[in-house]
């Protein structure tokens, strides 16, 4: 599956300050059982956003923001730990966000967030306080040049695994990479025969 | 050469093609496991594509995660927990018989839980590269594999080209000194070594477990403290392959038989560790004083031992975690009410923990108001423990004894906690909500969810246990 290029994500950003937050909060296990990767959006954060009758509470954090305009989710350090489901990036994306900013990300997490167009970043601790403490400020963050940018100060660069950003900025499908390397993986297995 | 450690050997010897600065390695997989939750959508990519699996011999699926655990109805039926877990059982069972995959099905003499049956049948094995859609494959380091969780996209990479796009990860090694005290186990250290480097303090790192403590250890102790290694973060924990581990293995169906054995054990022996191996970090856990550990908040690191106090918050989240769990600092631990009890899960669900829980319950009875699920992680488990009466000594106790699965690990096939519950759950996450909405989850051994179960509040399995009984899982 190509994805479409990933260019500059300009948006308000959602904050989530509290730390650990794991994929069974991001979306809980009962939502699961879907053999698809589509229409995840209503379960993120399910138990965050909503009471036992289904009601969206009114304490959520999540009341008053727009996907469309609000697609930078800031969280506390150790975001995405736990289990290895994808079905939280895909919750994510679906809800609307673009791009998940933290101190520190889970590997698992991140590199199923990086698979499927939701950029995880990484940033020092300074500018993660910085916008722990802003929510719902506007940030820009650009992938091509590696920066984040607050809105009213700040500006921050964040690492990213190379193979990984091409493939986001060029749109490349690493399945296809690694279906193009498929003389070299016979030849490793003639080897071990 | 240079001297390597297991996780460098193990690594070079599966590198199809060299990581650069651009590109990640490419890696092979020696056993890819599958199951219902995180494979369907992974199938559809390939089907999408018109690409088919390209090594089913390498691919071994089970159904453990949304199966339920009652038996069938007099109608024959499953009570699944919705329309959508049965759909997903089914999507399973076709795309196997699609792409000529062995399905450890419904019936199946050998289903169980993914990272119960691969050591079980042999499939795991020393040297090899193993990955599944779950977090907890780690567990299949404790034979000295490279075994990782992958998501589900990885999941498709490994179904149609048997490799994996991966850098290599830094090295840790978590040196446990001194000798396991008398009623504590693997569990324990699992939880002791989670609270001292922290949820996070093995983020990016492959774990190697070193030690005299560790050559002590059963396999399954080994595989229980090897599948909680996710837990602080690290997606690999692995022990170095020893006599125990050819034990273990010896006259496995899945394991190499003849003259392929002896061959093996020179192969699989030498992986060990050499003298003098560099680690990018090395980590000392003194467990000569250890006590039986349980969780108190709600992320695996917040452990304290059984006989302690909850501590002051140290942050927010701990604060938050508190609060969730009404577990205020200072509360004496052993006097938190409890009322239900989980005795499953990949962590533990294995013959030896099945027996150290019975070895409490044998001859008492679960508190009153107090529910207990015994949970066997896969069938051969199940028949092992019955052919020792250790089902009996549960039900007499007043505990339901189940069918394999994952359970109320996760909750997704009706098996849960109901709001308010306080679990003391063998399992490995007590994240908010993973049992059941707002149920609380209370990580322990098995002996200690057996006392506790006993008590009807935490309690410490140790006066339980028989003098000479000096390890239990
Ligand atoms: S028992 Fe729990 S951790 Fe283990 S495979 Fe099942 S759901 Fe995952």
């Amino acid at each position: 599956m190509s994805l479409e290029p990933f260019g500059k994500i300009t948006s308000r950003t959602v904050v989530l300050p509290q730390e650990n937050i794991d994929t069974d909060q991001i979306i809980p296990a009962r939502f699961l059982t879907t053999t698809t990767r589509e229409g995840l959006g209503k379960a993120a954060f399910y138990d965050w956003r909503y009471d036992e009758g289904g009601r969206p509470k009114n304490s959520s954090i999540f009341n008053g923001v727009n996907p469309a305009t609000h697609r930078i989710l800031v969280a506390g350090s150790n975001f995405g730990c736990g289990s290895s489901r994808e079905h939280a990036p895909w919750a994510l994306l679906d809800f609307g966000f673009r791009v998940v900013i933290s101190s520190d990300i889970a590997d698992i997490f991140k590199s199923n967030a990086l698979k499927n167009g939701l950029l995880p970043v990484t940033v020092d601790k300074e500018t993660h306080q910085r916008l722990l403490a802003s929510p719902g400020a506007e940030a820009s963050v650009d992938l091509e040049t590696q920066t984040v940018r607050i809105d009213g100060g700040g500006e921050a660069r964040f690492s990213i695994e190379p193979f990984a950003r091409r493939c986001l900025l060029d749109g490349v499908d690493p399945l296809g990479r690694i279906l193009g390397q498929m003389a070299e993986i016979e030849k490793y297995e003639e080897a071990r025969a | 050469m240079k001297p390597q450690s297991l996780f460098d050997k193990l690594w070079a010897r599966h590198v199809v093609v060299e990581e650069t600065a651009e590109a990640p390695a490419l890696l092979y997989i020696d056993l890819h496991l599958i199951h219902e939750v995180t494979s369907p959508q992974a199938f559809t990519t390939l089907a999408t594509r018109g690409l088919n699996v390209r090594r089913p011999d390498r691919t071994l699926a089970t159904l453990d995660h949304s199966t339920p655990t009652l038996p069938a109805g007099k109608d024959g039926r499953l009570a699944y927990a919705s329309a959508e877990a049965a759909a997903q059982v089914e999507t399973l069972i076709r795309n196997c018989e699609r792409e000529g995959i062995r399905l450890l099905g419904l019936g199946d003499k050998d289903r169980g839980i993914v990272h119960v049956i691969g050591p079980e049948l042999g499939a795991t094995q020393p040297g090899k590269t193993i990955v599944c859609g779950d977090s907890h494959t780690s567990t299949h380091g404790a034979f000295g594999a490279l075994a990782f969780g992958i998501g589900t996209t990885e999941v498709g990479h490994v179904l149609a080209t048997q490799c994996l796009l991966q850098r290599k990860p830094k090295s840790m090694r978590v040196n446990f000194r001194g000798a396991l005290p008398a009623g504590v186990g693997a569990k324990d250290m699992a939880l002791a070594m989670i609270a001292q480097i922290g949820a996070d303090g093995g983020q990016g790192y492959a774990i190697e477990f070193a030690g005299a403590a560790i050559g002590a250890l059963s396999m399954e102790g080994r595989m229980t403290l090897c599948n909680m290694s996710i837990e602080a973060g690290a997606r690999v924990g692995m022990v170095a392959p020893d006599e125990k581990t050819l034990a273990w293995l010896k006259g496995r169906p899945m394991a190499p038989a003849g003259d392929n054995w002896d061959k093996a054990v020179d192969d699989w022996l030498a992986l060990a560790t050499d003298d003098g191996a560099a680690f990018d970090r090395e980590v000392d856990i003194d467990i000569s004083a250890l006590s039986p550990m349980i969780t108190y908040g709600v992320s695996p690191d917040a452990a304290a031992p059984v006989g302690g106090a909850a501590p002051e918050a140290a942050s927010e989240a701990q604060a938050h975690g508190a609060d969730y769990m009404k577990i205020a600092a200072g509360t004496p631990i052993a006097e938190v009410a409890v009322n239900r009890v989980f005795i499953g899960s990949c962590t533990n669900s294995r013959l030896e923990d099945l027996r150290a829980a019975a070895q409490v319950l044998r001859g008492r009875r679960v508190k009153k108001g107090v529910v207990m699920l015994v949970v066997p992680g896969s069938e051969a488990i199940k028949r092992a423990a019955e052919a020792e009466n250790l089902h009996r000594t549960f039900i007499d106790a007043g505990a339901e004894w189940r069918e394999p699965g994952c359970s109320m690990c996760i909750a997704m096939n009706g098996d849960k906690g109901e709001p308010g519950d306080l679990v003391v759950s063998t399992s490995n996450r007590n994240f908010i909500g993973r049992q059941g909405k707002d149920v609380r989850t209370v990580l322990a051994s098995p002996a200690t969810a057996a006392a506790s179960a006993i008590e009807g509040r935490i309690a410490d399995p140790r006066p339980y246990l028989a003098k000479e009984t000096a390890n239990v899982a």
